[in-house]
């Protein structure tokens, strides 16, 4: 069975929510929309206070050339206009509106039938895709647009969707490929119609046999649609590990995956292109898993983007007593929640809760050169020299030991045996580097 | 026997008086002229090393004052007024006194005001804590209290209050290098003129966000409201992005604008008493 070959860990899976089927949440009473949820440059706002919106009307628009537009999840009034704390804490411009009733714009098409039909020419579906405001639905959040335009003198030959959800807890995506396997097929068909490929392979773990099984079912009736199954290895989901697992190819470092002539999208963003290129529907709602060892029902909810994490933790069957971190994302990947009144955006793949005695860190200790850590880095970095000099501020070494490879995956710091916190050094040395290069790219 | 101890005298003497001649000659043709002003200046300076005057040591320094000619730009925060006293009959100019200056904690929000929220468990550095997340308070620009600034002090000038959590100056040890304000991620830290007897009034917040929403997080907030422009005589005062600063330049130190303050977020220090006139929220002390 296919992994790829440098590094990686085991984590415990501990997939609670798999067997649990996707709930669709009650419209809530008031959302909360960041108008700044993807990767890249921020949207501009194109609404006011006290106008009244629909389900899927625009609220901010992409000017530049990585950015995405962003859509009302609920019919009603924008109470205001104002910042809302993000997940590290940090205010960003939001749209705050009150819900009344659940009017939708007139063209979205509210049926469950399935159109397997592609009637739309490649520009179209990319500058359709731009406008429903399609991220990568994993987590990075980078605009699924941009990855379709294939620069000048680059040429793409096959089509990757990522369901392999190597982060432990998560089942989003699982569930997406379960229940809406032949939507997500027929997504699949359009990205690759966009990108311009006749072959897509979809690499799924084999943890999850169900969904490798259903697809691989399903796929026997769409052109070019490979389903593969991959042997769980953490972080197989990034992007550049699931290349080289899947058609054994390298990525150089910092440039992308249409350098070896591939582009790599998400399961759940498949669907969305689905819904948003057939039923015209901008993305507006997700599946977000709530789970965790002490909650009562760990589940997988769509919800409309806006709504409070607490009304997710509320559904799930409440916050519990002895709840330590609540987090966002997976644990590996994912970063701690600072309130509970952070709005669910489009890259919350899931609202984990730890306990307390789960959650807490060891005692932090000197490095004690195991090597542990260069082990199973997948990009072959030294994570340990990389922490040691962003912690001495030495960011010209950080650089030239290339920092900015770092895909954050957490590897490093999970097996560490001096409970060494080097996700966190190695993500500030990354945000200074990318500063100083940046500086350097204007002067 | 004899023999050889005669010419090994002979030999190794005429060596050395031919290498004497040749360094001599060499030592007169590359001659490096310095100024022995350096040398008189450089003895005068504390000799910390501490980088406080923007050299990386004293020598350096010294090296700087005597090329210029004059101290206008150049300070030495650890000598102070006396240190120029001292060098400037070497350069033959007129000492211009400094006002001496002190580092300023510009955050009140200690345990009791600004609440902890959520705890911070990983890298215990404020540089680290502030690149991962606003703080335990919530306020995005308050003092994470790591101690930070206690690391950078080369004169153990600064230390963390165990009961606030808060960077506490010295008056006697603080020698204005700066040193802290460079280190400080959220540069709540500045550099402000001591004045008679230590005193001193200055906005303790540097939280630009909105009114009710500093008010949050923090009691003593500035909330921006601009009741202490009004009040000022002086204009001193100004009010940028919901936050209030006072420029001590032109302080004259009145005190109108304290009493004026809502929320208590501009602290007076080392005054005599007065009688309290409303209950507010306790100002926390800086200072030693």
């Amino acid at each position: 069975m296919k992994t790829f070959k440098i590094g990686g860990v085991h984590p415990e899976e501990n997939k609670l929510a798999s067997n649990k089927a996707i709930e669709v949440l009650p419209i809530p009473q008031k959302v909360c929309i960041p108008i700044t949820q993807h990767l890249g440059a921020p949207s501009t706002l194109v609404v006011e206070k006290g106008a009244n919106v629909k389900v899927g009307q625009l609220l901010a628009k992409a000017d530049a050339f990585i950015c995405a537009n962003v859509h009302s999840s609920v019919s009603g009034k924008i109470s205001k206009i104002d910042t809302t704390t993000d997940t590290s804490g940090y205010r960003k411009t939001s749209v705050f509106i009150d819900v009344e009733g659940d009017e939708w714009e007139e063209s979205i098409d509210k049926s469950d039938a399935i159109i397997k039909e592609i009637k739309l020419s490649k520009e179209e579906i990319i500058a359709k895709i731009k406008d429903m405001g399609i991220v990568g639905l994993g987590g990075a959040t980078f605009p699924t647009h941009v990855k379709l335009m294939v620069p000048q003198g680059k040429k793409a030959d096959v089509l990757i969707i990522n369901g392999v959800e190597c982060e432990p807890y998560l089942t989003s995506d699982h569930r997406v490929m379960l229940e809406k396997g032949e939507e997500m097929l027929v997504g699949v068909s359009i990205l690759m119609k966009g990108l311009g490929v006749e072959k897509a392979m979809i690499g799924i773990e084999n943890n999850k046999a169900d969904a490798i099984s259903h697809l691989q079912n399903l796929s026997g009736n769409f052109n070019g649609i490979e389903v593969h199954a991959l042997k769980v290895k953490y972080p197989q989901g990034a992007e550049k590990q699931l290349i080289k697992a899947l058609i054994n190819r390298e990525v150089p470092a910092g440039k992308l995956p249409i350098e070896v002539g591939c582009v790599v999208s998400n399961a759940g963003t498949a669907f969305a292109v689905y819904e948003a290129i057939q039923k015209n529907k901008p993305l507006f709602e997700r599946v977000v898993t709530v789970t965790g060892k002490s909650v009562k029902k760990p589940s997988n909810f769509m919800v409309r983007l806006g709504v409070a994490v607490n009304e997710l933790i509320e559904r799930a069957g409440g916050l519990p007593e002895d709840t330590g971190k609540v987090i966002s994302g997976g644990p590996m990947m994912g970063k701690s929640l600072n309130s509970l009144d952070v709005p669910v955006v489009k890259g919350t793949s899931g609202i984990l809760i730890m306990t307390q005695k789960e959650s807490k860190r060891v005692e932090i200790q000197n490095c004690i050169r195991c090597g542990k850590c260069i082990t199973v880095c997948p990009m072959g970095l030294e994570p340990y020299l990389l922490a040691q000099v962003a912690e001495n501020a030495n960011f010209e070494t950080a650089e030239n030991e290339r920092v900015m490879d770092c895909i954050e995956c957490g590897s490093c710091h999970y097996t560490c045996p001096s409970g060494r916190p080097l996700l966190d050094y190695l993500r500030v040395g990354k945000n200074k580097v990318g500063q100083i290069i940046r500086n350097r790219a204007n002067n | 026997m004899n023999q050889v101890l005669i010419y090994s005298i002979i030999a190794l003497g005429s060596i050395g008086a031919i290498s004497a001649i040749i360094l001599y000659f060499v030592a007169q043709k590359f001659k490096v002229i310095e100024d022995p002003r350096i040398d008189e200046v450089a003895d005068k300076l504390p000799g910390a090393n501490c980088g406080g005057c923007g050299f990386a040591g004293c020598r350096n320094f010294a090296e700087a004052i005597v090329k210029a000619g004059n101290m206008d730009n150049l300070n030495c925060p650890v000598g102070g007024n006396a240190i120029i006293k001292e060098v400037a009959p070497i350069l033959g100019i007129v000492a211009v006194v400094r006002d001496p200056q002190i580092a300023v904690v510009r955050c009140s929000g200690s345990r009791a005001n600004a609440p902890q929220k959520v705890v911070y468990d990983s890298a215990s550095t404020c540089v680290f804590a502030h690149g991962l997340f606003s703080g335990e308070s919530g306020c995005p620009h308050g003092c994470l209290g790591l101690g930070d600034c206690v690391v950078s002090c080369k004169f153990d000038a600064i230390y963390i209050d165990e009961t606030t959590g808060l960077p506490v100056v010295s008056n006697e040890k603080c020698v204005a290098c700066g040193a802290c304000v460079k280190a400080c991620p959220r540069a709540i830290i500045e550099i402000r003129n001591k004045n008679k007897k230590d005193r001193r009034i200055f906005v303790s917040c540097i939280n630009q966000e909105k009114g009710a929403v500093a008010k949050k997080n923090c009691e003593v907030a500035c909330i921006g409201c601009g009741k202490c422009v009004k009040v000022c005589n002086f204009d001193a005062i100004t009010l940028k992005n919901n936050l209030a600063y006072i420029d001590f330049t032109k302080c004259t130190l009145c005190r109108k604008c304290v009493e004026e303050c809502p929320t208590n977020a501009i602290n007076e220090l080392n005054f005599p008493p007065r009688k309290p006139k409303t209950e507010k929220a306790e100002s926390v002390s800086t200072e030693l």
